[in-house]
Order: C-alpha cells, then sequence, then structure tokens
C-alpha cells in the first residue's frame, strides 16, 4: 500500500461514524476516497483544512473526514465557505456539493463564486438526480431521463456542470468520475493546488434512485457505462460534435490565470493605507476610533 | 450594556445617522467581516463597513444575496472573526433559514434589521415595527434569540456593541431592530471612548484542550475556531455534544432545551429600560424604538391633562422579560402599547400582566410615526377621559 493511501485513511474519523449513510454501490465514498488521497498527496494538516457541504447525499461526506467539517444548510455551502476563507485564508477550503445542492438551490451562489475566484474548490458530484429524498429529477437529469417527479421522462434540459462553471468564470475547471478513480484524484489535486476558484464535477453513480428507475442493471452497469461514455478532453478536440452526442468530456477543462479575491483585497487595502486621501476619509469616518482601527490592525496581525 | 456615560470619557460632539453609527458600533465592538446585499432602507452601513474595513485590519464582501450574506458570516465567525451583516424587511425573511442554522450550531453573528414596512416590498423608505414577532419566530424550530431596539442615534452605537458582545456571550445570532427612522435620522452624538465600555471576547478552550467538547458540556460551552488545533464537526442536524448528528431522544431533547433556556434563564439580567415618571403612574405606556420617542412627548401632554402617565421604553426586545411589568402592575389601572404594526410586543405585554391590567394596542401601518397627539389621544379615550 502507497504512503499516500495509508495517510489518506487517517483523514478519515476514527470515532465517528462510519458505515456512512451511504447505499451499497453509491459512487460517493470512492470520490471521498479520492479527495482524501489527493490531500495526502498535498501532504496538508488536518487543522489547516475546512471541508463544507450543504444538504443531500453528498452533504454527509464531512462528517466522515477529520478536518474542520462544516455541513450547512441546502445550497449554501459556497457561501459558508466564502466567509471561512476570507476570514482564515490559510486554511485549504473545499466545498463539496451534490448537484441539486450546487446546481438548484446553490445555483446563484455557484455561478457568483466562480466569478469572484476565491481560492477553494468546489467538488460537484453529480449523479443526476436527488438521492436522499427518493430520486427527484435535478439540474443534470437527462432530458427524457426518468426520475421519482419525472415519472414519463424528464422534459427539461440538463446543465452541463463544467460549461457553467467555465461560462460563470472559473479559472480551473476539471471533470471525471468515479469509475475513474485515480484521475479523480489527480484533478482535485490540481483543482487544490491551483490558486483561485477550481471547479471538479465528479460524474457518480446513484444506482438507488437513478439506476432502478432509468434501466441499470447494477452499480456496476453504471460505472462501465461511465468507462464508455467518457472522452478524454485531447480526445475529444480530434472528434465531431456527433460523435460526442450523451458522452461526456475527462480532464481538465480550463485553466487559466486571473488575480485572486483575497490577494487582489489585501493588495488594495494596502494601498489604500499608503493614499493620503483614502485615510484621510476613512479617518473622518472613524474620527474618534483612531484607537479602534489600531486595535483591529493589532489583531490582523 | 454599554453605558455612554461610563467613566473613561466621551469624544467629541459629532452628527451621525443611525446607520452610520451602528456601522461604528460594529467596528468600536471588534467586527472585522461584514458581508451584505444592498436594500433600503439599510444600506449605508455597508457602504460604510466596505470604506472602513480594509484600512481597520478586516474583510467585506458583498455577496449575492441575503441568504449568502447571513452564510457568509456564519462562517467567518467559525473561522474566528466578529461578524455583522445588516438589512431590511425582505432580506431579514431571507436570512431566516441560515438564522435557526447560527441558534441550532451555536455560532455569534450580528443581524441589523433596519425595519421597513411589509408586507414583501411594502414601503422600503419609510417606517415600520413588523419584524418584531419575525424576529424572534421567523426560522423554523424552537430556539431562542436576543434583540435590542436603540430609540437614539447614540445607541445605534452602544447597542450594536451590546449585540456582538451578547452573540460572543452566548454564541448566538443577535439581533439590532433599528427602524428607518432611526437609520437615517441626524442626531448630534458625543460617542463613549474606546476603553470606557466593554469588549467580550469570545471564550475559547484552552490550548492544548485534549477531547474538547463544543457542545452540551456546558450552558455555553467554548468555541473553537476553524484553523486552530481543536477541528470539530458542525451541522444544522441535531447533534451530540461532539457535533455529530444524533436521533438519541435523551440528546436531542437536551440540546434544543439548553439553547433555548441558555437565553430564556437570563432574560431578567438582559432586560434593559427607560423608564420616565413611572414613580406614581398608573397609566403606563409601553414602547420601544422611534415610537418610544413620541411616547415620552404624550407621558408630558397626559401630566398635563392631569393623567398619571409614565412610560416603560424597553431597550432588549427579546429575551422578553415580564419582570418589570409584573412589578408596576399593581399600581396600574390601563397599559397602553403604540407600535408600528398591528400588535406584535403587545401579546408579550399582555401575557406578562395575565390580565391584571387592561391592555390596549394602538398601531399604525401607513408609514409613519406616530404623532404626540395619536397616543395622547388614544391614552384620553381609553382611561375615560
Amino acid at each position: 500500500m502507497s504512503e499516500a493511501i495509508e495517510n489518506a485513511r487517517t483523514f478519515l474519523r476514527p470515532s465517528k461514524k462510519l458505515p456512512t449513510v451511504w447505499c451499497g454501490g453509491c459512487g460517493l465514498g470512492i470520490l471521498m476516497s479520492a479527495m482524501t488521497r489527493a490531500l495526502a498527496r498535498l501532504g496538508v494538516e488536518k487543522n489547516d483544512v475546512a471541508v463544507v457541504s450543504g444538504i443531500g447525499c453528498t452533504g454527509r461526506l464531512p462528517t466522515y473526514v477529520d478536518f474542520n467539517t462544516l455541513h450547512t444548510t441546502h445550497g449554501r455551502g459556497l457561501a459558508f465557505a466564502t466567509g471561512v476563507k476570507l476570514a482564515r485564508p490559510k486554511l485549504t477550503v473545499i466545498a463539496a456539493m451534490g448537484d441539486g445542492d450546487a446546481l438548484a438551490i446553490g445555483g446563484n451562489h455557484f455561478i457568483h463564486a466562480c466569478r469572484r475566484n476565491i481560492d477553494m474548490t468546489a467538488i460537484v458530484a453529480n449523479n443526476h438526480i436527488y438521492g436522499m429524498t427518493g430520486g427527484q429529477y435535478s439540474p443534470t437529469t437527462p432530458h427524457g431521463k426518468r426520475g421519482t417527479t419525472a415519472p414519463y421522462g424528464n422534459v427539461e434540459h440538463d446543465f452541463d456542470v463544467a460549461a457553467l462553471a467555465a461560462g460563470a468564470g472559473a479559472t480551473f475547471v476539471a471533470r471525471s468520475s468515479v469509475y475513474h478513480a485515480q484521475e479523480l484524484d489527480r484533478l482535485i489535486e490540481k483543482a487544490v493546488l491551483h490558486k483561485g476558484f477550481s471547479v471538479v464535477e465528479a460524474v457518480s453513480n446513484c444506482y438507488t434512485s437513478y439506476g432502478r428507475l432509468n434501466k441499470h442493471a447494477s452499480p456496476v452497469d453504471m460505472l462501465r457505462w461511465m468507462k464508455e461514455n467518457s472522452v478524454p478532453v485531447g480526445k475529444a478536440e480530434t472528434m465531431e460534435p456527433w460523435e460526442l452526442e450523451g458522452k461526456f468530456t475527462r480532464g481538465v477543462i480550463v485553466e487559466r490565470e486571473l488575480p485572486e479575491f483575497i490577494e487582489a483585497y489585501d493588495d488594495l487595502a494596502e494601498r489604500l493605507t499608503t493614499s493620503p486621501s483614502a485615510v484621510e476619509r476613512v479617518k473622518s469616518i472613524l474620527k474618534s476610533f483612531d484607537e479602534t482601527a489600531e486595535r483591529l490592525n493589532a489583531k490582523a496581525e | 450594556m454599554t453605558d455612554p456615560k461610563a467613566d473613561g470619557g466621551t469624544t467629541e460632539m459629532q452628527v451621525f445617522q443611525g446607520n452610520e453609527a451602528s456601522a461604528l458600533g460594529g467596528l468600536a465592538g471588534g467586527v472585522t467581516f461584514f458581508a451584505g446585499y444592498p436594500i433600503t432602507p439599510s444600506s449605508e452601513i455597508a457602504e460604510m463597513m466596505s470604506q472602513a474595513l480594509p484600512l481597520a485590519g478586516g474583510r467585506f464582501i458583498q455577496m449575492e444575496d441575503e441568504i449568502a450574506s447571513i452564510a457568509a458570516i456564519i462562517g467567518a465567525s467559525l473561522a474566528g472573526s466578529k461578524t455583522m451583516t445588516a438589512t431590511s424587511g425582505p432580506g431579514f425573511s431571507l436570512m431566516q433559514e441560515n438564522l435557526g442554522f447560527a441558534a441550532i450550531a451555536e455560532i455569534p453573528i450580528t443581524i441589523v434589521n433596519v425595519q421597513r414596512a411589509g408586507p414583501s416590498t411594502g414601503l422600503p423608505t419609510q417606517p415600520a415595527q413588523m419584524d418584531i414577532q419575525q424576529t424572534r419566530w421567523g426560522t423554523h424550530g424552537d430556539h431562542s434569540i436576543i434583540a435590542l431596539a436603540p430609540s437614539t442615534v447614540l445607541e445605534c452605537f452602544t447597542m450594536t456593541i451590546d449585540c456582538v458582545n451578547l452573540a460572543e456571550r452566548f454564541r448566538t445570532p443577535t439581533v439590532l431592530l433599528m427602524d428607518e427612522v432611526i437609520g437615517h435620522m441626524r442626531e448630534t452624538v458625543v460617542l463613549p471612548r474606546p476603553g470606557s465600555y466593554e469588549i467580550v471576547e469570545r471564550r475559547a478552550p484552552d490550548p492544548g484542550t485534549e477531547d474538547y467538547c463544543p457542545f452540551d458540556c456546558d450552558e455555553v460551552a467554548p468555541l473553537a475556531s476553524f484553523g486552530s488545533e481543536h477541528r470539530f464537526h458542525v451541522t444544522g442536524l441535531t447533534h451530540d455534544k461532539r457535533g455529530f448528528p444524533t436521533m438519541v431522544a435523551d440528546e436531542v431533547d437536551r440540546k434544543i432545551r439548553r439553547i433555548v433556556d441558555k437565553i430564556e434563564d437570563a432574560a431578567d439580567d438582559l432586560a434593559d429600560y427607560e423608564e420616565f415618571m413611572t414613580e406614581d403612574a398608573d397609566v403606563l405606556l409601553f414602547a420601544y424604538g422611534s415610537t418610544a420617542r413620541v411616547a415620552k412627548s404624550s407621558v408630558r401632554a397626559l401630566r398635563g391633562e392631569g393623567v398619571k402617565a409614565g412610560l416603560l421604553r424597553a431597550k432588549t426586545i427579546w429575551p422578553f422579560s415580564t419582570k418589570r411589568l409584573r412589578e408596576l402592575a399593581g399600581d396600574l389601572r390601563l397599559i397602553v402599547v403604540p407600535e408600528m404594526n398591528l400588535g406584535q410586543l403587545v401579546l408579550e405585554v399582555e401575557r406578562g400582566v395575565c390580565g391584571e391590567v387592561p391592555v390596549r394596542h394602538l398601531g399604525r401601518v401607513d408609514g409613519h410615526l406616530f404623532e404626540p397627539d395619536d397616543i395622547t389621544g388614544f391614552v384620553l379615550k381609553e382611561a375615560g377621559r
């Protein structure tokens, strides 16, 4: 067993609360394992990582990992994570979300997080369904596929998660699947290393809800679907659009540089302190609060 | 509560509006992180914070909505900052779910709600006191809350400090219930100097504590910051003393009772009033916020009419203490509660005096302040004059 895998195991909480709530055959365990392997290879300290989530099956992920963990309200994980990161930038912040959590109820937070470019990582486990509530159709349920609230097939059209993130301005976007477990951990590693907001879409499987409603014979059948219907990004570039119909691309989809929010904010603050007009304006606000400002400054240091 | 006349001196005379004074109170109270979303009539608070925080060693962010704003300040508080947001009715409605999260996860935050008339978009630029019961019961599930209501610009400053202090002391969300008039009114104020008022710092676990217990081991357990040496789990699910989800009946029961009791048991301690001519009063006006300023004029007018009127102005709205009301009730023949709503805090006054004294409500919901004559005339009629 490699050292990274050994270390990854130490990132699981010893006292709580395994086994997980996840069904047998669920892809989320593979995703959690990929995440811990990525963090182990990066050599993080447990105290320096915060894992934030919203509600749903993926929302339970923080319960099992031995970091600073925050299980929030439905769809709001990224908004909580924003506060955690801004208050303590040294933390490596990862928000783990399902497709309904990230893109339906949390869709607004998702696009704005992409736009702001705060240095944290969003992992979207995309199993194309609301699993915990029993299989209702989600923003990524493909057109025509079934959910318990789409009993005759989905009338709506699905989001392409990676394209959405790219369009909203994320500076790192990657996608893989729980079948491609090792590729997935490499991509999560890259995403965490990226300076800025990074998104990793992990195509996952919910056999219990999605699989049974959509004629997949078993969890293995769903993993096989991922294997047979995904194309590496490089290869996809050589293919015609009709050849990619019904398939998803894997690999790094966007990687670009843009000033990171906190660095930009702190640079601005630094410049303001040497700008007489800005200092005067704030002094006129604070007037009698020079001592407060000093105290705040001292605290920040 | 913060006393502006405390030893340690005051600053020079200045002119502020209530919203500016509240922002200054936040800074004075130690707020280093503010997340907000523009909404009338509170936006000046966010504007002032955006100007001051980068120079005061803090950070400001404008989020995509009020749901995200309260989420961000909860996250930042958990990472060790004192935090605050400001909003008004519609935004406060959007914050309710996460307000409940802060209550059950016991994370200190302060929300300034500059009340405007509702429901819905209502009257964005005009005052109301319509969020009194929403503040107490707006989020789902049993919980408690601390809310203060200023009547003056100076109190916008001192009570924002109090809200930040109480949030830290009780590990709970606190709400400053301003209204549009107090928020936008400009008054000459002399602010207390830093050092002359108490600043409460969060109780953290001692360094080196093994087996840190973030919940239920104490009425208000110490709160470790994310990024410190104490890792723990935080969830909005009902949780055990370690923070992990539980459905064990005893643990659930203990948790919910404690987050209510830690605040409700302190109600008499937290109660704060201004009393005006109550010594010999047999008619009591019970009021708060900008309405109380008008009620004071009415007390004077009623005295001129030979009515022995007095004013009990509540500064603490929640938790509601009935103690002082009950002490006064024996000498009273009438209590009048004027509010810019159709009857909200009056329900607590009625419960407090348990039918011993007739309680009459005077409501105004047209977006305007009471005139002194409105209250005076109502009292004269109700008092049988």
